[in-house]
């Protein structure tokens, strides 16, 4: 046995060495970081770059929209950088935006995928603050990932500009001091489609919910069916459908024989693509149950969402953040820029995205500094125009937006293959506005250690 | 034959180096772009989870394909236990892994009656139940989809009898009597409980308990002719394999209080066989190398985008720049599992022994070359082999 040497010293004094010159030659910096603690987290400091953090599904069942949303992240960036045709930085008032970065830092971006879980999403959410040094964390095109990545944000001192995200939680139960939304949600669908349904369809309709088993679908289901029994309509069974299911059609069988006259489907993405093409290759709409007949609702549509569903959709009603048919200032701009850029219309993912990273580099430029509690100060009760929606008023109370909201329907004879949904109704931001009081939940401190 | 193959390197030795090398990661890792707490958690986090798997499947052969239900239930238990009784993480990772321990207890009783495919189709059933448990029946104990995670108004009945007045405005952060287990704090925890669980390892692969279940692997009729009853061998190591599992699960809660049921997919189940066979079963080293490499590969490769390609490649004249960052591109970001799905068939293809194999290759290699040299001593060298 005496062939086997010992590892040659020579190694040993390697690994020695090398993690000498490892200890030696960080300690600079380790010291330099503690001493950046008392400040707050990511702040760029010298350098000439402001960092922002993309974190989008680009696997799942949200992957279509998620892919729309970094479309539009790096066409804001363009945009603030001065890149382009300036889109809505044109529009967008009260702004002091120049298109020369924010605060004359060049704006700079990472990317992550959430492949709609929220464990991913926050080791991406984790990866972008920790490694790449992000100032602000926006996306997101589940409302699971997104209360995830807001709590997430919170504790660690960085803003979160949700993307896609419907769940009453987000801004109700689930709120946090560093989250902000843009997006509507599901307590102003309900309002909103409630009237039109009352019109379209009467008082007098028993329906039938399929949900998606999540915080989203939970208070979708919730809200809507609070507003269509006002309306007097009686709801006959709620199911829990998995997320990201596929195959829909064990729950669409039981819907025929219940007695239900509509189909609720608290669906999103692939999934509603699913349910709703199955729903109807299923014959649900050419039946006729309780004299009257049957008709499908879907209360949050997407016209990316449309696309995939193909003929299924048409004249399907729901409601929507924003449509690229829209003939204000704002979006006129925003499709413009958008279409020369990608040859596509935005989707309304794409809009509450850009919007969203625009209101933050204006927050920044108003209160003359990155540092997080005085950015937030000045989003809080912030009153702007020319993003698409009309006037828009960010709460204080909740971080939650109210602006006009869209009924839609499927068009029945589309003139291209974008022009898929059509504007019913615009419901003004006073029908839609609700005490923030009536979801609980608490925001939480400025500054965070 | 008397004398089995004597290691190269003696367990000490390969004890004080791994822990040397796992503690200064911040350090040597940082050229790679992976030193940031989070990515160095998930290491030794998983490093643990492949380690546990590996005791199982490395030790006796058995392929549990559904050991994301333990990581899952650890996950749970620890999450519970931040909610109920404290912010510490001592009793978090107790009952992570004595619950982990408990279904696997369970699970092994009922999945160990059949070997083989039988035995990896029973354990993926139980794991794809358990998910599906947690992912809609259990909602008011999982939160379904959305994920368990801390509330302010939790009970916290430990904390509470110990701290006077008003709770923090923010939420609390899991804590070791004081210090914080997030960012690097938290991984020096995770990295010390590895290199105990390393140790661990090492104690069980040397004991008769572990020549055992080789006997097992290596023909397990033949170990009951001789009057031995194999299940209660068995029975001990998926449990310890499942606790050391669970341990995992409450370390991924542990550094970020928040537990979801995707954890306990089919596809966690898969990755951790995937981890274990890149790096080399019944091997020390190689699960370890196979889980930092994997979640390497998920959280770097899945970063990169066409910028940071350009940036890379920007020393390529534009033309081939043109046609360089675009082929690539498929192969990092969203399609980082294409790339780990290329490397695992060449590992699988030409090194069946994982990356461990390949290494003692190269060592070989190395040291033949260096006998070459010499001219006499190798000769005796062979002969004594």
């Amino acid at each position: 046995m005496n062939d086997i040497k010992k590892p040659g010293v020579s190694r040993r004094g390697l690994l020695k060495a090398g993690a000498i010159t490892g200890l030696v030659a960080s300690t600079p910096s380790f010291f330099i970081k503690d001493a950046w603690a008392a400040d707050f987290r990511n702040n760029p400091k010298n350098t000439g770059e402001l960092k922002l953090g993309f974190n989008v599904p680009q696997s799942g069942p949200y992957a279509d929209e998620g892919a729309d949303e970094l479309r539009a992240y790096k066409l804001a960036v363009q945009h603030l950088n001065g890149e382009g045709d300036g889109g809505m930085l044109n529009t967008f008032k009260p702004s002091m935006l120049t298109g020369k970065g924010v605060l004359g830092k060049k704006v700079t971006f990472a990317t992550g995928d959430t492949q709609t879980k929220s464990d991913a999403a926050r080791a991406s959410a984790k990866r972008m603050i920790e490694k790449d040094g992000v100032l602000m964390v926006t996306g997101g095109s589940s409302s699971g990932v997104a209360v995830a990545v807001q709590s997430l944000c919170q504790e660690q001192g960085i803003i979160f500009m949700a993307g896609l995200t419907h769940s009453n939680d987000t801004t109700g139960k689930d709120k946090r001091r560093y989250g902000f939304r843009h997006f509507f949600n599901a307590y102003m669908s309900g309002a909103a489609l409630a009237p039109v349904l009352n019109k379209e369809y009467g008082s007098d309709r028993r329906a039938y919910h399929l949900t998606a088993d999540y915080t989203w679908g939970w208070t979708q289901e919730e809200s809507i069916k609070n507003s269509t029994e006002a309306l007097g309509w009686e709801t006959v069974q709620t199911v829990k459908t998995p997320v990201g299911a596929g195959d829909f059609s064990q729950y669409i069988t039981p819907v025929l024989n219940s007695g239900a006259d509509v189909l609720i489907l608290n669906h999103y993405g692939k999934d509603m693509i699913n349910s709703l093409t199955q729903a109807v290759q299923f014959g649900l709409r050419d039946k006729q149950v309780n004299g009257k007949n049957f008709e499908i609702v879907v209360p949050l549509f997407s016209r990316l969402m449309a696309q995939g569903a193909g003929d299924a959709i048409k004249g399907i009603l729901g409601t929507t953040n924003w449509n690229w048919s829209l003939q204000d200032d704002g979006s006129q701009a925003f499709v413009k820029s958008f279409g020369a850029e990608y040859g596509a219309p935005p989707s309304m993912a794409a809009q509450t995205c850009y919007a969203q990273t625009l209101l933050y580099a204006n927050a920044c430029e108003m209160a003359g500094t990155f540092y997080p509690p005085e950015v937030i100060k000045q989003l809080e009760g912030f009153n702007f125009d020319g993003m698409g929606n009309g006037p828009t008023f960010y709460r204080a109370e909740d971080h939650q937006c109210f602006k006009d909201v869209l009924v839609v329907r499927g068009n029945e004879n589309p003139s291209s293959q974008f022009d898929l949904l059509k504007v019913v109704d615009v419901t003004p931001r006073a029908q839609v506005e609700y005490d923030w009081n009536i979801f609980g939940g608490s925001l939480g401190p400025y500054i965070v250690e | 034959m008397t004398d089995m193959k004597k290691p190269v390197l003696n367990d000490m030795l390969l004890l004080f180096i791994f822990s040397a090398v796992i503690l200064l990661m911040p350090f040597w890792l940082e050229p790679f772009g992976a030193a940031y707490p989070d990515l160095l958690q998930k290491f030794a986090i998983y490093g643990i989870f492949a380690i546990g798997f590996n005791i199982l499947l490395g030790l006796t052969g058995y392929l549990s394909f559904g050991h994301a239900a333990f990581l899952g239930v650890g996950s749970y238990a620890a999450v519970w236990s931040f909610k109920l009784l404290t912010m510490n993480v001592l009793p978090a990772v107790l009952f992570g892994v004595l619950f982990a321990g408990a279904l696997a207890a369970i699970i092994g009783f009922l999945s160990l009656r059949r070997s083989g495919i039988y035995f990896s189709i029973l354990t993926l059933a139980f794991a794809q139940m358990s998910y599906n448990l947690a992912y809609s029946v259990l909602t008011p104990i999982t939160n379904g989809e959305t994920g368990l995670q801390l509330d302010r108004s939790d009970p916290r009945i430990l904390d509470r009898m110990f701290s006077e007045g008003e709770p923090a405005a923010g939420l609390p952060s899991t804590d070791l009597f004081g210090v914080t287990m997030s960012g690097y704090p938290g991984f020096y925890f995770c990295a010390v409980i590895l290199i105990v669980c390393f140790f661990i390892s090492i104690r069980i692969f040397r004991s008769p308990f572990g020549l055992m279940l080789k006997g097992i692997k290596s023909n397990q009729n033949r170990m009951q002719y001789t009057g031995l009853n194999t299940r209660p061998y068995m029975q001990t190591a998926f449990i310890i394999s499942g606790m050391f599992a669970g341990l995992a699960g409450s370390l991924l809660a542990v550094t970020d209080p928040l537990a979801g049921a995707e954890r306990m997919q089919w596809t966690a189940s898969g990755e951790v066989v995937l981890m274990t066979i890149l790096g080399g079963v019944g091997t020390l080293i190689g699960p370890i190398l196979g889980a930092a490499l994997i979640k390497y590969f998920e959280n770097i490769f899945s970063s990169f985008n066409d910028t940071v390609l350009e940036q890379a490649f920007s020393f390529l004249p534009e033309s081939v720049l043109d046609v360089v960052v675009p082929l690539m591109g498929l192969f990092v970001g969203s399609g980082w599992q294409l790339t780990l799905g290329l490397l695992f068939m060449v590992v699988v293809i030409f090194l069946p022994g994982g990356l461990v194999e390949g290494f003692n290759r190269i060592f070989k290699f190395i040291r033949s070359g260096k006998k070459r040299k010499g001219l006499v001593e190798p000769t005796q060298d062979q002969a004594s082999e």
